[in-house]
């Protein structure tokens, strides 16, 4: 067992790091220039192979790369995760050869930015439940219906959207298809008003008599379901490895204010400390985890259990610890901004995203309940 | 980085737990029961090898690493918590110290025994003024001629008793207060060292906890253990890594409660279906899972930088903390899966809850080890 990261990790950390930090702007709009300037680093398609134009990275590198954004700016990390995760792995696992020629260099390049599209009112959790539908006409499918809660929605270039052949077929009716940003049929709606995350743009996508040619269904009909969970795990990572960035950013500005106080009073605040403490040794438990994950999913073996584990410790953590560190620094925030309440209001949408930490439970007991026996 | 156990590591879990299945597990409720503590068994420890996991070779140890050491006791107190702690005793309390700072006739002539299983170690830390606040010692040493006098009480001493080999810290110059604390080597038998009172405990019952009492003990001068002066060094330094043993152990707890919780709710019924299919229960049973594996990952963290050689101090009372606090929710929990049959003695899950206990408490207190690990955060 080997549990420190080797060199190539802690040299591309670093490179990570110092990008978030110099690099990154946190303002308000959505940061188009910040993912200009990833794209420009090849961190778009870190764990995508250099044939498609990607930086042939692991998927530790990749997570990394997403901690250290989401440490700065975490609707920043939650596009790049969308992005890869379920904007460009679905093209390199079930992409024909033609549609990674047109799309998946370059994604992988940040020429293209992806996003995914499954949600709707009626399917959240129970995502099979969805009732967008396809048609088949002439060449193609003709889709109507609508979706919700679209990562980069409005922004994007190209979009897996699900949509059902057949409703009484249940989840083996659903089919994937890739949607171009500008096609006739599909209407952005208005960016939803969010406590958190807010430069990240989500809205909902309307699906008007939207055509889609053959050539752009992603894998085989009805194979849309599998394709959607096959995702899982690797997005439950990316937004695992956002949680651990933002929990690592509300702790590093507590101690920092911390140490600020005990510089001028020359006193410690015990209890703080205490809590502070208690919450790094949390932070590093869920960086453990959210890395075993990662080096899981990199082995290709099946990886269930150590994303789902990985995504609710850390994303729980994020919301503690932005909790308690806001309760701590709270005598000194009065009428002032500080990034705690960014991150406090960033983290809450990471228990709820890529399956809720409730679906995460339910994964994760059946796990424990089917190994015991 | 991966977190794949070795072939060695694989093997001594596999080793250890096979043993604790065979060996620990028919006894265990009776050992608990009667607070009686079976020599048997750790005979039987030293002669698979596990009495000195860490130790080279020619010290009588296996020459493994400190993860094999953690997994074996994580294993151990997976089926029986209080013979975990009596190798953690044995091993991180009294080994290590002779290891790091004993001299080469020291080794030989007690680490060796000790690793072959021949001889029990002890550590003898605490005294009733002197807890948390493990400078504040009463017990003195005083040079005649060849000998170190003592004369003191120690208390809460694991392993009390029964152990041959005992670590004690003694006062050797009043006015430099923790740096005038030395270590020394006391067999048992030595004149003027006694047993006083054993202790009944809550849990960990078939671990021995015992009063020392040194009255006059004449204890010879090269039986102290690095120099004079550097003993609150030793103490301190010992306790970084025996915290990683109760990291281990208490995450053997959890794990030994969480299956029993998991056999349970898969076969109780209730409203005509397994409890387990209940969220209120599945859901439980989840979280524990997790904080289970982020304990053991931390605790395996924390051995390996040592194995490395590397620092390991934060990296240890982070596992401990984190760890004792989890086995305390997860054996709680698992009392609660089981209702009202978990409070009775008919099932093993109130055992591991007493047990889970006292790792919040010893080899420093949960809120020491957010102390200390605040300190290196703000150094």
């Amino acid at each position: 067992m080997e549990l420190l990261l080797n060199k190539h990790h802690l040299n591309r950390r670093e490179e990570f790091r110092y990008f978030a930090e110099h690099e990154l702007d946190t303002g308000d709009h959505f940061p188009r220039e910040n993912l200009a300037k990833a794209g420009q680093r090849g961190y778009m398609g870190l764990p995508i192979p250099s044939c498609w134009n990607g930086q042939g990275e692991d998927f530790l590198t990749y997570i990394l790369m997403i901690e250290e954004v989401s440490r700065v700016c975490a609707s920043t990390g939650v596009i790049l995760s969308v992005h890869t995760s379920v904007g460009t792995f679905p093209l390199l696992y079930y992409g024909t050869v033609d549609q990674k020629k047109q799309y998946l260099g370059k994604l992988a390049g940040g020429d293209l930015l992806g996003a995914f599209a499954l949600t709707e009112a009626g399917a959240g959790s129970d995502a099979a439940a969805l009732i967008s539908s396809a048609v088949v006409v002439e060449g193609g499918y003709r889709l109507n219906g609508s979706k919700l809660f679209i990562t980069a929605g409005g922004e994007a270039d190209l979009i897996t959207v699900f949509a059902t052949l057949d409703r009484s077929l249940g989840h083996r009716g659903i089919t994937a298809f890739l949607v171009e940003k500008n096609q006739p049929g599909l209407v952005a709606g208005l960016p939803e008003k969010k406590m958190g995350l807010s430069r990240s743009k989500t809205t909902a996508l309307q699906l008007e008599d939207l055509f889609v040619p053959t050539s752009n269904r992603l894998g085989a009909e009805k194979e849309g379901f599998q394709i959607a969970m096959s995702l899982l795990d690797g997005g439950r990572i990316g937004i695992a490895a956002q949680g651990l960035g933002l929990a690592q950013a509300s702790l590093d500005f507590t101690l920092n204010y911390l140490q600020q106080v005990k510089g001028t009073t020359n006193q410690t605040n015990h209890s703080s400390v205490l809590i502070i403490a208690e919450l790094a040794a949390k932070i590093e438990a869920a960086r453990l985890l959210v890395y075993r994950a990662a080096l899981a999913k990199e082995s290709g073996k099946r990886c269930t259990r150590e994303a789902s584990m990985a995504k609710l410790f850390a994303t729980d953590l994020a919301m503690e610890t932005a909790t308690r560190c806001l309760d701590l620094f709270y005598p000194a925030s009065k009428g002032g901004n500080n990034p705690l309440n960014r991150y406090f209001c960033d983290a809450k949408a990471t228990q709820i995203y890529e399956g809720t930490n409730q679906i995460q439970r339910i994964v994760i007991a059946r796990e424990l309940l089917k190994r015991l026996s | 980085m991966n977190f794949v156990l070795t072939e060695e590591q694989e093997m001594t879990k596999k080793m250890v737990r096979d043993f604790a299945e065979k060996e620990l597990k028919p006894g265990a409720e009776e050992r608990d029961d009667q607070e009686k503590f079976s020599r048997a068994i750790f005979d039987q420890m030293g002669k698979l090898g596990l009495t000195g996991i860490p130790w080279p070779e020619e010290y009588g140890g296996a020459g493994c690493d400190f993860i094999s050491y953690v997994i074996a006791v994580e294993e151990l107190s997976r089926v029986d918590a209080s013979t975990g702690t009596t190798l953690s005793a044995h091993t991180s309390l009294a080994g290590w110290p002779l290891y790091k700072y004993g001299s080469e006739e020291q080794k030989k002539k007690y680490l060796e025994p000790m690793a072959l299983g021949e001889k029990l170690g002890a550590y003898a830390l605490t005294e009733a003024a002197a807890g948390t606040d493990a400078a504040n010692q009463s017990t003195t040493a005083r040079l005649e001629e060849d000998s170190y006098v003592l004369n003191g009480n120690k208390i809460f001493i694991t392993n009390g008793g029964d152990a041959e080999i005992y670590i004690v810290f003694a006062v050797t110059d009043k006015t430099k207060k923790a740096k005038g604390i030395s270590a020394f080597i006391v067999e048992q038998g030595m004149e003027g060292f006694s047993f006083g009172k054993k202790e009944r405990k809550m849990g960990l019952r078939s671990s021995p906890t015992l009063e020392l009492i040194f009255e006059n003990c004449r204890v010879p001068k090269e039986n102290l253990l690095g120099a004079e002066g550097e003993g609150f060094k030793i103490a301190m330094s010992t306790l970084d890594g025996g915290r990683n043993g109760i990291a281990a152990q208490a995450v053997g707890i959890a794990q030994g409660a969480m299956e029993e919780a998991v056999n349970y709710a898969k076969s109780r019924e209730q409203f005509g279906q397994p409890i387990a299919n209940f969220q209120a229960i599945s859901f439980m049973l989840a979280d524990m899972g997790t904080k289970i594996e982020a304990a053991r990952l931390l605790t395996y963290q924390a051995a390996y930088l040592e194995s490395a050689g590397l620092p390991y101090g934060k990296a240890s009372a982070m596992a401990k903390l984190f760890a004792a606090e989890m086995a305390m929710e997860v054996t709680t929990n698992a009392v609660q899966i089981f209702g009202g049959y978990g409070y009775t003695k008919d099932y093993p899950v109130e055992r591991y809850m007493r047990d889970a206990k006292i790792t919040q408490i010893y080899e420093g207190t949960s809120e020491v080890q957010r102390l200390v690990i605040s300190r290196y955060l703000l150094a």
